[in-house]
């Protein structure tokens, strides 16, 4: 089924709770607003003309007025794809978890939880999983400015060009 | 007579442990020889490369990208190299493509080498890993030929790769694809159809179908549990639609469809197939140009786009979000490594501390892979 198709399902069965579709490609996506997100995804998962079986890649995306966390679902025994969006505020961003539908939503909400602050709710293990656990702020937010030390440690190396450079004067 | 008493240890295993492939750590709760969990920490090789490629443009990211998974760089290349395309919409010569191919291809050869290597190397037996070494060191130095390194290779270019076959190089990599077809004939007769290594593996940490997919586990990994799907034939890329070859899948000859064995049988087997595309892209190569023309300062228009790869380790997404500027806005790449690495804890359960490392070896989870 086309990706088109597939909102347009979503889009009837959820009247209002799709904010946008975007079908300009090449990334075709549906933005849906975050209350009725579990309620979709279960609905994708289970219905057997969508069949969408595999979580098989979810990230975020800071946009600068929002955090946008982006869901891509695809079909192994339907083979086809779409592409889900859901947009959250930068202060305060929290989503129900997905990990009761899709299990591979464990890890990668953990990562987008680490590098970018988005708290999952009802999530079984919601720890920071690639940075260390007491790092200051959200690493791939655009406004977070790297810090000049990790527990005394630089965090920035001089180069060693310009140190050449400078033994030569 | 007072009773023994028995406690739940609590124990700690690496980051440096040697057959952790890569800095990896595991905190394991175990009954003795039994583990209740092994509960992985991740993160020591975390450095951040998708922050880098919100600084260094498209062209400057490309070296970058061979550092995501560095036992087999060709297909990092290739997925950044393609989504940058999809996003501007460049077409690569045909030429190009089938470099893309025959590099990308020995490239597995060269990592699946490695991995049945190392799954001796992890029961204990050194032979066979220094056997698979010695074949990988000739795809190296192929490779070395073609693109000037061995490892991070910066071979792919937005549009194409960087250069053409070198002189005499189509010939010699057809002898040594004689040369290996045999070998793997002979690596099956020494370690694969041993005895001890079919009873080390066999019915070790069995993945059903469902759980493969529900946990997103991809290429080999899922093909072993019997999902008949690869990327090349499915989503067809590059030049594959070109190409005549079988994907296996897992049997569960040995034990139970999904197992350890069968992880480990999808390697030897995939580089079989591989070997019969190499054979036909080389033969089948075009003339032409390998390269397209994209500008220096690469700006593809606003938008976004996932691509997906088979790498050696399976499917591999990239997903890219431009705003028209010289620097894209975010990128992503879900590797095969990371959701492989999401399901050891649940299969860790009830296993023997041993079967762990043949668990991580079976699921050729790289750590760099991971933590990115």
């Amino acid at each position: 089924m086309e990706p088109s198709a597939i909102f347009d399902l979503i889009g009837g069965r959820f009247g209002d709770k799709v904010a946008e579709v975007s079908l300009k490609p090449p990334g075709l996506f549906a933005v849906i607003k975050s209350e009725a997100l579990l309620d979709i995804c279960r609905y994708l998962r289970e219905d057997p003309e969508l069949a969408m079986d595999c979580l098989s890649n979810q990230t975020g995306v800071d946009r600068k007025d929002c955090i946008e966390v982006v869901y891509h679902l695809f079909s192994y025994r339907l083979r086809h794809e779409a592409v889900l969006k859901v947009r959250l505020s930068r202060e305060n961003p929290v989503l129900p978890t997905v990990e009761g539908i899709w299990k591979s939503a464990n890890w990668m909400e953990r990562e987008i939880f680490d590098l970018l602050g988005v708290t999952f709710d009802g999530h079984s293990d919601m720890r920071r999983i690639l940075m260390p656990e007491d790092w200051p702020g959200f690493p791939l937010r655009k406004d977070f400015v790297e810090p000049a030390e990790y527990h005394g440690i630089s965090t920035v190396r001089e180069s060693p060009i310009l140190r050449l450079d400078e033994k030569k004067k | 007579m007072s009773t023994l008493r028995t406690e739940e240890m609590t124990l700690n295993m690496g980051p440096q442990h040697p057959s952790t492939h890569g800095v990896l750590r595991f905190v394991i709760r175990a009954d003795g020889e039994v583990m209740r969990e092994a509960i992985p920490d991740v993160g020591y090789l975390h450095r951040s490369i998708e922050k880098i490629a919100e600084k260094v443009g498209y062209h400057g990211f490309m070296p970058y990208t061979d550092r995501v998974d560095y036992v087999c760089a060709m297909f990092t290349n290739q997925g950044w190299g393609m989504a940058c395309e999809r996003l501007a919409n460049i077409e690569v010569p045909r030429r190009g493509e089938y470099c893309r191919v025959i590099a990308a291809e020995f490239n597995r050869l060269a990592s699946h080498l490695l991995t049945v290597g190392l799954m001796g190397m992890d029961i204990g037996a050194m032979t066979p890993f220094l056997h698979a070494l010695r074949e990988r060191e000739m795809i190296n130095d192929l490779i070395e030929e073609l693109c000037g390194a061995r490892l991070t290779f910066n071979y792919m270019r937005i549009g194409g790769v960087a250069w053409d076959l070198p002189p005499g190089w189509r010939e010699k990599a057809l002898a040594y694809l004689d040369h290996l077809d045999p070998i793997i004939t002979e690596f099956n007769a020494l370690f694969s159809y041993n005895k001890i290594c079919v009873q080390r593996l066999a019915n070790v940490a069995p993945v059903s179908a469902e759980e493969a997919i529900n946990y997103n586990l991809v290429g080999p990994n899922l093909r072993a549990s019997g999902v008949k799907w690869d990327v090349r034939r499915d989503i067809p890329y590059s030049a594959y639609p070109e190409f005549d070859f079988n994907i296996p899948i897992g049997t569960g000859e040995w034990g139970t469809v999904g197992d350890a064995m069968d992880r480990y049988m999808m390697r030897i087997r995939e580089m079989t197939e591989s070997s019969k595309i190499l054979r036909q892209a080389l033969t089948q190569i075009p003339e032409g140009p390998v390269l397209a023309k994209v500008v220096r300062n690469f700006k593809p228009p606003a938008g976004e786009c996932q691509v997906r790869v088979e790498s050696a380790r399976g499917d591999q997404g990239w997903y890219v979000v431009s705003d028209g500027t010289a620097n894209p806005w975010r990128v992503h790449v879900r590797t095969g490594s990371f959701a492989a690495m999401g399901i050891i804890q649940k299969l860790s359960r009830g296993l023997m501390i041993a079967d762990l490392v043949v668990l991580i070896a079976s699921l050729d989870v790289i750590a760099p892979e991971i933590d990115r």
